[in-house]
């Protein structure tokens, strides 16, 4: 048991956190957020030449690292910019489809562009009906001679605008919410009869509903086994809920310094507020929230490649967690900054969103605990 | 970073499981979930710890301690736990000593240390007063110098196991004159059996005998017995108090504690099933073991940090705060799941066994007492709200 980082890992932490302090500050990530592309494609290309893309990949599958704690490291520090690049949909979904589920070809075609930076993911997963469940695929995959025919609707396809390739589940055989039958597919988001309707979303992030209609692809096409993609996408899933859990603790780091601050500098009966016990106390209770959500951060992180049962109880306890720390840390910044925690102008209310949109990704907390129960009592 | 077990690890592991099969007094057994102890069954746990050489596994190595690192700590905790060993009290092992290492003279560490890592003498706490509790330093137990002694006068309260101690380590006011109240505090060591020192049981609301008010009537104590320098006790106190809080998690111990409730909850029936499957109850239960795992990985942080030598962070001092709210509702849920049978009262009732009808099952017995009694853990050790206070000026800044 160990619980130190390497002095490569203290190396990634630094180069990240100093391109987030100088290049991603508030005004700036404003600005992105709200312009036409609504992301900087230069700031990509800068990850890649900074080698945070590779990062999270091993040596031998042409990367800089390791896996899930150097995506740990990265995106703790992105959560403290609220970044708005595809790291995760890339690096983390994308990289770990390849990883677990990847041919060694599809691996050799695709692993070293995406750290190269030309190939960027978008995961095309989630349904109009289907809420947080990955089993629940209505889109289909039939399949024609050697390939197969896609058609259905995915939704809020986060990072869809900035994507060369979508990773989209399918079903190829079965019923709309039977877990066989769920395949996975990457897909060139120039494929012939994809269409997408790109959006902002309320945390500065853009997105996408995405329309197959008779799209083709080859067997190539195809990533892990047929019809058993679904313990892959939950494996995928569940390093994905990680990566969003350190996210989320860089998040709450910021807000966190941010209220201590202002509480210290606001001024009212002739003192500061911070001076107030029954603002100390929300303060501590903030604080608090936000190291247990750290520890259940490096606790998933580590359970990664734990057996089944083991790592999706992490997962749910991780995600159940960081979910109810969201709510008090980021309802409780806005409340004491007071009427400014409600503006466009301060990064408080930017934060809010971002943590509020976290909560429910990939499932919300009310879905992680059933789903802990459920795994508890098996 | 990893939470992998080295075989190393492991094979201790396995030695600590076969010390505890084979060499946990036998007299013992099944005494921690009855709520069950004596003076004597705390020594005899502590003297065979002793004689195995892992009387003090905290202690630096000069006094006895292990030498074991924060993971072999770490494990030895959960397989006391598993095992359900009666825990080791505070008072003396992880309060006092510290204490004495680092202000006490050589004498005393001589004396006092290896009467406490062999099992010799019982020590309790004289910290808390009537009008001095989160205010501790209002204190008023007065020590009054006369020649080679001094002569104490005062109460103490909240006295935990007294009733058993051999020696009792006291805050007293030496200077009535000093400024502040933190000033003019000494740290005094006292014989329970000098004359004048008299413990009177305080009966708590679950039933049981744990705590005592302490009363001193002009109490003669050697000058000898003054740790560190006189009107400095305030140092020393909070120093104490800095170590009381690490190991008040009780991590381990919560999960034994969430196991055995699982136990319950799975032959206790609501509507006709097993109560665990009410999604209502599954999920209060579900939420337990997940606060339960931040805790555990907050201390695991605290402990890796405190093994590279950098003293224990700021997420130590949640430990407190977290502990307790995990201890106290393990027992809630507990009370709950056991349904009617909270109500029997059983303190001084014929024991399990006897030849009469049953009343409930066993586990129920205690369900009600351990609620109302674990309400103590948020409140003792510094208030939970004191701790909250000591984050917001400590940690944050505030």
């Amino acid at each position: 048991m160990d619980f130190s980082f390497t002095s490569e890992q203290d190396m990634l932490r630094d180069t990240v956190a100093k391109l987030v302090a100088q290049q991603y500050d508030f005004d700036t990530r404003r600005k992105v957020a709200k312009s036409d592309a609504g992301w900087r494609p230069e700031m990509w290309s800068q990850f890649a030449e900074l080698g945070l893309l590779g990062a999270a990949f091993s040596e031998a599958e042409g990367g800089f690292g390791n896996g899930p704690i150097e995506a740990m490291i990265v995106m703790e520090e992105f959560g403290k910019g609220l970044v708005i690049e595809p790291y995760l949909q890339t690096v983390v979904i994308g990289g770990n489809f390849l990883r677990h589920g990847g041919t060694a070809a599809q691996k050799e075609e695709l692993i070293p562009s995406l750290i190269g930076g030309e190939t960027i993911f978008a995961f095309a997963y989630s349904e109009p009906k289907s809420r947080f469940d990955l089993n629940d695929v209505s889109t289909t995959a039939k399949k024609d001679g050697a390939g197969y025919v896609l058609n259905g609707h995915k939704a809020v396809v986060l990072g869809g605008p900035f994507a060369t390739h979508l990773i989209v589940t399918a079903r190829t055989s079965g019923g709309q919410r039977d877990a066989k039958g769920v395949s996975v597919f990457i897909v060139p988001k120039g494929a012939k009869g994809v269409t997408t309707r790109d959006y902002p979303t309320v945390d500065g992030l853009r997105a996408s509903e995405v329309y197959f209609e008779n799209v083709a692809v080859g067997a190539d096409a195809l990533v892990g086994q047929a019809d058993n993609g679904l313990s892959l996408t939950e494996k995928v899933v569940d390093n994905a809920i990680a990566a969003l859990c350190a996210e989320a603790v860089g998040c709450f780091k910021v807000l966190n310094e941010a209220t201590i601050s202002y509480a210290k500098q606001r001024k009212q009966f002739g003192q500061p507020i911070a001076n107030f016990q029954v603002l100390q106390h929300r303060m501590v209770d903030m604080f608090m929230a936000a190291e247990q959500a750290a520890s259940m951060t490096y606790m998933v992180t580590l359970k990664l490649d734990e057996a089944d049962k083991a790592r999706k109880m992490a997962a749910s306890a991780a995600k159940v967690q960081i979910g109810k720390a969201g709510k008090l840390i980021s309802q409780d910044a806005v409340q004491i900054h007071g009427g400014m925690g409600m503006t466009d102008e301060l990064n408080v209310g930017h934060f809010f969103k971002r943590v509020t949109m976290i909560e429910s990704q990939f499932g919300n907390t009310d879905w992680h605990l059933r789903r802990y129960t459920e795994l508890s009592a098996s | 970073m990893d939470v992998q077990f080295t075989p190393e690890e492991i094979a201790f592991r396995e030695e600590v499981r076969t010390f505890l099969e084979n060499e946990y007094p036998a007299e013992l057994r099944g005494k921690y979930s009855r709520d069950e102890y004596s003076k004597e069954d705390f020594l005899l746990w502590q003297r065979t710890l002793y004689k195995r050489g892992w009387g003090a596994p905290a202690w630096p190595k000069q006094y006895g301690g292990t030498g074991w690192n924060a993971t072999q700590k770490y494990i030895f905790q959960e397989e006391c736990a598993r095992a359900e060993t009666l825990p080791i009290p505070p008072f003396g092992m992880s309060m006092l000593a510290p204490v004495l290492m680092a202000f006490a003279s050589d004498e005393q560490k001589n004396y006092y240390l290896p009467r406490i890592i062999q099992g010799v003498d019982f020590w309790c706490q004289g910290y808390s007063e009537p009008g001095a509790g989160s205010d501790l330093a209002s204190l008023k137990t007065k020590a009054v110098r006369e020649g080679d002694h001094y002569i104490i006068n005062g109460q103490k309260t909240w006295t935990t196991l007294g009733h058993f101690a051999d020696w009792i380590f006291v805050l007293c006011r030496t200077d009535p004159t000093a400024k502040k109240p933190q000033e003019g505090i000494s740290f005094i060591l006292v014989d329970m059996k000098t004359p004048g020192v008299e413990v009177r049981p305080i009966i708590t609301m679950d039933g049981g005998h744990e705590v005592n008010e302490t009363w001193f009537t002009d109490v003669k104590v050697p000058v000898a017995n003054l740790v560190g320098k006189e009107n400095e006790g305030w140092t020393y106190a909070k120093y104490l108090l800095a170590h009381e809080r690490t190991g008040i998690a009780g991590v381990a111990r919560s999960k034994k504690g969430i196991e055995r409730l699982r136990e319950i909850a799975s032959v206790e029936l609501d509507q006709g099933q097993p109560i665990i499957r009410n999604p209502e109850f599954a999920k209060k239960i579900s939420e337990l073991e997940i606060d339960l795992t931040a805790l555990e990985y907050t201390e695991l942080r605290t402990l890796a940090r405190e093994s590279q030598g950098k003293g224990p962070g700021p997420e130590s001092s949640i430990l407190k705060i977290k502990g307790t709210e995990i201890q106290q509702r393990i027992t809630e849920l507990t009370l709950e799941a056991v349904g009617v049978y909270g109500a029997p009262y059983f303190r001084g009732f014929p024991k399990d066994g006897d030849n009469m009808f049953p009343i409930g099952p066993d586990y129920a017995h205690l369900a009600a007492p351990m609620y109302a009694n674990m309400r103590k853990t948020s409140i003792y050790g510094g208030s939970n709200e004191i701790q909250h206070n000591i984050i917001a000026k400590m940690v944050l800044g505030l």
